[in-house]
């Protein structure tokens, strides 16, 4: 599957922001662990790994015990020791930043020995006997992955349905190339999938392709682990100029095939995580001005604090409370027109202003798949998310959720949890316990 | 999957790692929590005329920034009442059938012996070991150290023990004596099925030095203790192996002292012992550190091609020799490896203060990487114990023409010597 990957990807001119450890650099920092009882980094990682536990095996020279307790708790612990924002999880809770020292590198320690579990070729899990069961999942993303892997632990056959020819999710097409590039997410999908007996179908939409129905008459269970939509639109004039892109779509192009680079602005609109990925992302393509343009405060910009410094650093701009009111250019996009607000997001007469730019990407959301289910009886939506309990049990019998369907868009990490959470609940419901 | 299944004189636990007699193995309820984490087996917190304790009881030893890389604890043997202590090792044994539960005694007379070890094993013991090592409190009133220390006295209580009991012995021996072979020796003649070693060393931890007392301090007095954990290790690691090469000897022994992680297990494995006991490092950490000493020896003994710890008991003992024997013409020099230095130099003062001036630095101003003269390195080792980084000196074997000579060939067979390095 590796190899369905294009060489010569945009993203492929960025080097990891966090280097890799060496073995010395990693015992160092294992050896600085305090080994914390109940420790509060495992509570806030939503898949409490055994953090301490599996530092101290480092510590030892027992790295493969150390990967074994990563994946006991998170299969996909490779992808998200390198795409984890660490910072607001389990290394912002490290009792260290009580002590007003450095956390733990948890991210990084994490890596070492996942790595080195991938370059060892180790393999922990097993396929469980059959057990005559069939299940299938709609999205080949992370919670999908770790779904899928935990159900086959207890032996129930397995189909993932996925509409693009990539397996991995935003995981492959998403996430930022200095954390992680998309063969890396390919080559992670296959190892878990190298459990054995998963068929995954590719270029196979659910509700177009093969309705929703006749899939739940050909499986015991489903998993709906299809994350979100398109980027939202903006809704204003100029937005089908050449230039403008929603920015997710535009990072999957990045990152799965080339993008031009040969705007001398870019302009981001939003204030979120994606929309500071995109910033660094044009800025590491080599675009020299790229400002973002937010209809808030600073302060209250969702995006992670610690990367939009980052991106600070690297040179971004920013307009605070501005709000674009059209793409301006002959075909091609040549000027943003903006607008500045007020406490109340309403436009300040008079304050219009314009940049000059020839890349625009749109960061302000991703439309909700829920829509496709809308109609299904028993299953319910909040503004767009599937309703399900923290098992991933949904209202419609048989249907199980995760991911960034059920939570709105969170981080893989959460979608690796509450994927193996559901697969749990599915094995209980399809072994005659609890009912969906 | 390699089995980690042990016998030790009789005694037979899922894995080599008992609980050694201390607090965390004070109570069923705490032996069935360590059970849950993964230990193989525990020894019962001596049983004996329960005792009252002092407050405080414990100190320990910081070796740069590294707290409690020693221990020391002036606490005595069980402070709880005989009654309970079998009712709980009753409960466990039910509840755990396959785990090893060992019972620890000290008492005085024949009579005390008998009944306790009468009453152990009702409860269901897998085993006694005997408390013959106590350094402090107990050899006062003539038993622990005092009876450890005595060949005859141990070879005594030894005998009684095995004649009252159905189950195997082991006696757990004091290190507070100068040669441990006698008395290893003595409980063999006693009848002993095995022996525990090591239990603590007499020590005294440390001063507060604004109160003028010792630690820890109980009031304004305190006393010498017993030292233990990570700090012991070279000394336990002696006395098991110098029992394990002993013609004479040959019973089964429990290794004690200091094991925190796996490694320190496969050592004492390697030299000679079949059952592992661990106080201080759960003390200091908890019975989960269970997890990483169970599958770190499991992944050695995949990868040294062990399938039963029998192929590796004992393996490291031929080794083991008199300076006598070591080959005077084998000659090593320290390398530096450029890329890897980071040029702190620790190389450079410790040879020039604690070994033989010839690692230096070098003065042009452009690195920091110290050269090292070879014709007066005496390969002693000293620069690579203190450089931080993982295999950037290397001690290189030189050939320098001599066949191989020990001293003692030397002296009875006239085999030369290369000429001596380093001694102007
Ligand atoms: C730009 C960007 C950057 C991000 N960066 C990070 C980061 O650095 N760290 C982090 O932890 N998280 C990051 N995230 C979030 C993270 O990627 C998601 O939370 C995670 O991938 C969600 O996993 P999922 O399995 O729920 O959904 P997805 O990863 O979205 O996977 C859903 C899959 O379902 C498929 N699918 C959808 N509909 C159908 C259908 N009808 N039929 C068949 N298949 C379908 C999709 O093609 C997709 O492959 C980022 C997200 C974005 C958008
Ligand atoms: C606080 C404390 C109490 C101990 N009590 C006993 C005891 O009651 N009986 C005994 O045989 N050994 C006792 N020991 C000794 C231990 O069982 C063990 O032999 C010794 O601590 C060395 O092992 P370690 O380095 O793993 O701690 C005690 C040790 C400590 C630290
Ligand atoms: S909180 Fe920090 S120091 Fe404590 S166990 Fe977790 S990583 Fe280690
Ligand atoms: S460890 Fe527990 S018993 Fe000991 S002094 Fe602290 S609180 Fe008291
Ligand atoms: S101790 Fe090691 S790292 Fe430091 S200067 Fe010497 S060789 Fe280099």
């Amino acid at each position: 599957m590796t190899d369905k990957l294009g060489d010569n990807r945009s993203e492929e001119i960025f080097e990891d922001f966090k280097g890799e450890y060496t073995r010395e650099q990693a015992v160092v920092e294992a050896n600085r662990c305090l080994y914390c009882a109940d420790a509060p980094c495992v509570q806030a990682c939503p898949t409490h790994i055994e953090i301490p536990q599996f530092i101290r095996k480092i510590a030892t020279g027992n790295v493969k015990g150390s990967a074994r307790t990563i994946f006991e708790s998170n299969i996909l612990g490779m992808s998200c020791a390198r795409v984890c924002p660490v910072e607001v999880l389990c290394a912002g809770d490290c009792v260290y930043n009580h002590m007003g020292m450095p956390p733990i590198q948890i991210g990084k320690l994490q890596r070492f020995s996942t790595d080195h579990a991938f370059d060892a070729g180790w393999r922990f899990f097993e396929a469980g006997p059959d057990s005559g069961k069939s299940v299938g999942l709609i999205g080949a993303g992370p919670a999908s992955l770790a779904c899928a892997h935990e159900l086959r632990r207890e032996g129930h056959s397995v189909t993932i349905y996925e509409k693009r020819a990539e397996v991995g999710g935003l995981n492959t097409t998403g996430v930022a190339p200095y954390k992680m590039k998309a063969d890396r997410s390919v080559e992670e999908a296959e190892w878990v999938l190298g459990i054995g007996g998963v068929e995954v179908k590719t270029g196979v939409t659910i509700g177009q392709d093969v309705t929703f129905e006749a899939l739940e008459n050909s499986h015991d269970a489903l998993f709906l682990g299809a994350g979100l939509g398109a980027d939202t639109a903006m809704r204003i004039p100029g937005e089908q100029l050449e230039g403008v892109h929603g920015a997710v779509a535009w990072i999957e192009k990045m990152k799965l095939a080339k993008v031009p680079a040969s705007a001398r602005t870019c302009v981001v609109v939003g204030g979120g995580n994606t929309a500071i990925d995109a910033v660094r992302e044009a800025g590491g393509l080599g675009i020299r001005r790229v400002v973002m343009v937010y209809r808030g405060a600073q302060e209250k910009m969702s995006g992670y604090r610690h990367e939009w410094r980052a991106a600070q650093v690297e040179g971004a701009e920013a307009q605070w409370h501005a709000l674009p009111v059209a793409f301006e250019g002959d075909g091609k996009v040549e000027r943003v027109r903006c607008v500045k607000l007020d406490d109340a997001k309403k436009p300040i007469p008079g304050s219009e202003f314009v940049i000059d730019a020839e890349l625009v990407l749109i960061a302000i959301g991703q439309s909700k798949l829920g829509e496709m289910l809308a109609t299904l009886q028993g299953v319910e939506l909040d503004r767009g998310r599937i309703v399900a309990d923290e098992h991933g049990r949904t209202g419609r019998k048989g249907l199980f959720a995760g991911g960034d369907c059920k939570n709105g868009g969170k981080e893989v990490v959460n979608a690796a949890a509450e994927g193996k959470a559901a697969a749990r609940a599915i094995h209980d419901y399809l072994m005659g316990g609890t009912n969906a | 999957m390699p089995d980690l299944f042990t016998n030790c004189g009789g005694i037979t636990s899922p894995n080599p790692f008992w609980l050694a007699s201390a607090p965390p193995a004070n109570s069923g309820a705490q032996i069935q929590r360590a059970f849950d984490a993964g230990w193989g087996g525990a020894v019962w917190k001596t049983l004996g005329q329960p005792i009252q304790n002092v407050s405080s009881r414990f100190g320990a030893t910081n070796v740069r920034g590294v707290q409690g890389a020693g221990f020391n604890n002036i606490e005595l043997i069980t402070d709880r009442s005989l009654e309970i202590n079998f009712a709980e090792i009753y409960d466990t044994k039910k509840k755990y059938p396959k785990h090893a539960v060992v019972v620890s005694l000290m008492v005085e007379t024949k009579q005390e012996w008998k009944d306790l070890i009468k009453r152990s094993i009702d409860a269901g013991a897998d085993g006694l070991e005997l408390n013959f090592g106590c350094p402090h409190g107990m050899c006062e009133r003539g038993m622990g150290s005092a009876v450890g220390q005595e060949p005859r006295v141990n070879q005594e209580i030894t005998s009684w023990a095995v004649e009252f009991s159905s189950v195997p012995v082991l006696v757990k021996l004091t290190p507070n004596v100068s040669d441990i072979v006698p008395h290893g020796l003595a409980a063999k003649r006693g009848g002993a099925h095995g022996v525990s070693l090591i239990n603590t060393i007499k020590s005294i931890i440390g001063v507060d030095i604004d109160r003028y007392v010792l630690e820890p301090r109980v009031a304004q007095l305190s006393t010498n203790g017993g030292y233990c954990g990570s700090a012991v290790k070279p000394i336990a690691l002696h006395m098991v192996a110098a029992l394990a090469r002993e013609p004479k000897f040959g019973l089964p022994i429990s290794g004690i002292g200091g094991i925190s992680n796996w490694r320190d297990a496969v050592e004492f494995l390697l030299l000679g012992s079949s059952s592992l006991q661990v106080c201080t490092e759960v003390m200091l950490r908890g019975y989960r550190v269970v997890e990483d000493m169970i599958d770190g020896l499991e992944e050695y003994m995949r990868t040294h091609g062990f399938e039963r710890l029998d192929q590796m008991i004992g393996k490291a003992i031929p080794s083991f020799s008199e300076w006598g024997n070591l080959d005077l013409n084998y000659e090593t020099v320290a390398k530096i490896d450029a890329d890897k230095c980071i040029g702190c130099h620790l190389c450079v003062v410790a040879c020039h203060d604690g070994a033989h001036q010839c690692i230096h630095p070098v003065k042009d101003g452009k690195t920091r990487v110290p050269v090292i003269d070879e014709s007066e390195c005496v390969g002693c080792n000293l620069c690579k114990i203190v450089c931080p980084v993982d295999d950037c000196i290397t001690m290189v074997q030189v050939d320098n023409g001599f066949a191989p000579s020990t001293w003692n060939e030397h002296v009875t067979q006239g085999k030369p010597l290369r000429p001596k390095k380093g001694a102007h």
